[in-house]
């Protein structure tokens, strides 16, 4: 019995893991391109990409998931997308504009006197980014990212209000067959994935700590 | 002719007004202090020459050539402006190294990097990193830091973090090395040891500017001595004239309210 209920839990898990993963893929990237804007000279940009993340960052995430899933059909008949590319989708918006806010946190941390140094001893732009800056960022930003990874993993059971098939809601398909504890069960699986973070990125702190 | 000749130099951000017609002219081998109270404009000063700021008005003329002119936009093409600031070295108050390098890796880093952008670059690549490291270790023995090459900025004392700085900017061997208040975020039992170190810059004639509040440093080390005021050059003259007979009746203030403290 164990052994099929991991089994079945196991298949939802890995749907779990592929919502975290893409959710990533997309985000992290999508997220340093929303803090260029947040950070840009240009104002209307500025606030454009400001007001957005602030509604973002200020609606809860099973509402959005939501939103985006029904929204498009009930308000302009367009057809549904399919369920797991809406949660995808919300999914990197809404951690896009988390990470934005940390890459921005990050990068206006490091002291403006480094670029000015890098500036003094005629590095270029580009030099000044790569060689200089850039680390001292990535050591900055490596613990907020660790915790944002974290709750990544957790709040991937919130798709679970558009029948996405991951672990909770097979958890909870043995509720219908009188079995309480696959669902509680399904704790553990999490538990292991986040230590697994909680490791790694304890692991990358410890490599950074070289210097201050 | 002068190393350098600066000409009506005029900076205002906004509405204010930081510095106002600013000319002086520093020979070869000269050390120039910059003394004046705080908001004066010293700061502002030597982040123009360093091109960090632009004036609004003025010419920088460097061995006589022109790298800054406010009249003429042909000088101040970014892509240039990078090379004209290889003329300058800038010594920063708040030391400004590199966390992540060591002692000798915040000395060569600069010099490698444009070392990749000679020709020559690709054959001799090992000869020539072999040639800036040797430099670098040597520039900190200079320092008397031989034995901290390999430290990580924060594993430095206050004194030691400066001194790196410096041969961090001397490793590009500029015409000119600035330094803005070199000591001021020193404790004071590790000022000396910096204060040292420019002072035997100066006996070897390095061509500095040194925005300083030491008095008795400024009298003893630098060849002239400029005061400024409230974004203006009120007196400039030889050292030991400015700082023990000084003429003017601001700078005689200044320097009194200096001698109480
Ligand atoms: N980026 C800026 N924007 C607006 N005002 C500035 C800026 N930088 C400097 N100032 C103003 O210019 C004036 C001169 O500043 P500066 O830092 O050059 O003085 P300083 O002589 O170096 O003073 P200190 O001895 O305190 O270092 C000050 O009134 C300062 O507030
Ligand atoms: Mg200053």
């Amino acid at each position: 019995m164990l052994m099929s209920v991991s089994l079945t839990l196991l298949e939802g898990f890995v749907v779990t893991l592929e919502l975290f993963l893409l959710t990533l893929l997309f985000a992290l990237p999508l997220g340093l391109v929303l803090s260029f804007g947040t950070m840009s000279r240009c104002a209307p940009l500025r606030w454009v990409v400001k007001t957005v993340v602030w509604i973002v960052r200020g609606t809860p995430l099973m509402l959005q998931i939501m939103v985006v899933f029904y929204g498009p059909g009930l308000m302009f008949d367009l057809p549904l997308l399919p369920r797991f590319t809406a949660a995808v989708v919300t999914f990197v918006i809404n951690y896009a504009c988390y990470f934005s806010e940390i890459y921005r946190g990050g990068i206006q941390g490091v002291p403006v006197g480094q670029q000015e140094a890098g500036l003094v001893l005629g590095m270029k732009r580009g030099q000044i980014f790569f060689k200089v800056t850039l680390l001292q960022v990535i050591k900055r930003i490596v613990p907020p990212m660790g915790n944002e990874f974290i709750t990544l993993v957790k709040d991937t059971a919130l798709v679970r209000v558009i029948s996405v098939y991951e672990i909770i809601w097979m958890g909870e398909s043995y509720i219908k067959k009188g079995m309480i504890w696959p669902l509680f069960y399904t704790a553990v699986f999490y538990l292991v994935a986040n230590g697994v973070l909680t490791l790694l990125f304890g692991w990358i702190e410890k490599k950074l700590n070289y210097f201050k | 002719m002068p190393v350098l000749d600066v000409q009506h130099i005029e900076k205002h951000f906004g509405a204010t007004r930081v510095l106002e017609d600013i000319s002086f002219s520093l020979e070869q081998g000269q050390a120039l202090a910059i003394i004046g109270s705080s908001g004066s404009g010293k700061t502002t000063l030597l982040r123009c020459l360093n091109f960090l700021e632009t004036p609004n008005q003025g010419k920088i003329l460097v061995n006589g050539e022109t790298l800054f002119d406010a009249d003429d936009p042909a000088t101040q093409r970014e892509s240039e402006v990078r090379k004209k600031r290889l003329h300058f070295g800038l010594v920063f108050q708040s030391f400004n190294l590199f966390p992540q390098y060591t002692a000798l890796e915040n000395v060569t880093l600069a010099g490698e990097l444009l070392a990749k952008e000679r020709p020559d670059f690709k054959q001799n690549k090992r000869a020539i990193l072999e040639e800036i490291r040797t430099q670098g270790q040597a520039l900190l023995e200079r320092m008397g830091l031989s034995d901290r090459a390999g430290h990580y900025p924060h594993q430095l004392s206050g004194g030691q973090q400066q001194r790196v700085a410096i041969a961090r900017a001397l490793a590009l061997k500029p015409d000119i090395l600035c330094f803005d208040e070199p000591t001021s975020a020193l404790d004071p039992e590790l000022t000396g040891e910096v204060l040292k170190v420019i002072r035997s810059l100066a006996q070897q004639k390095t061509t500095m500017i040194i925005v300083t509040h030491e008095m008795a440093f400024a009298r003893d080390v630098a060849d002239q001595v400029i005061f400024m005021d409230g974004g203006v050059i009120v007196e400039q003259g030889p050292a030991r004239q400015v700082i023990e007979q000084p003429r003017e009746e601001r700078t005689r203030q200044f320097l009194s309210r200096y001698s109480q403290n």
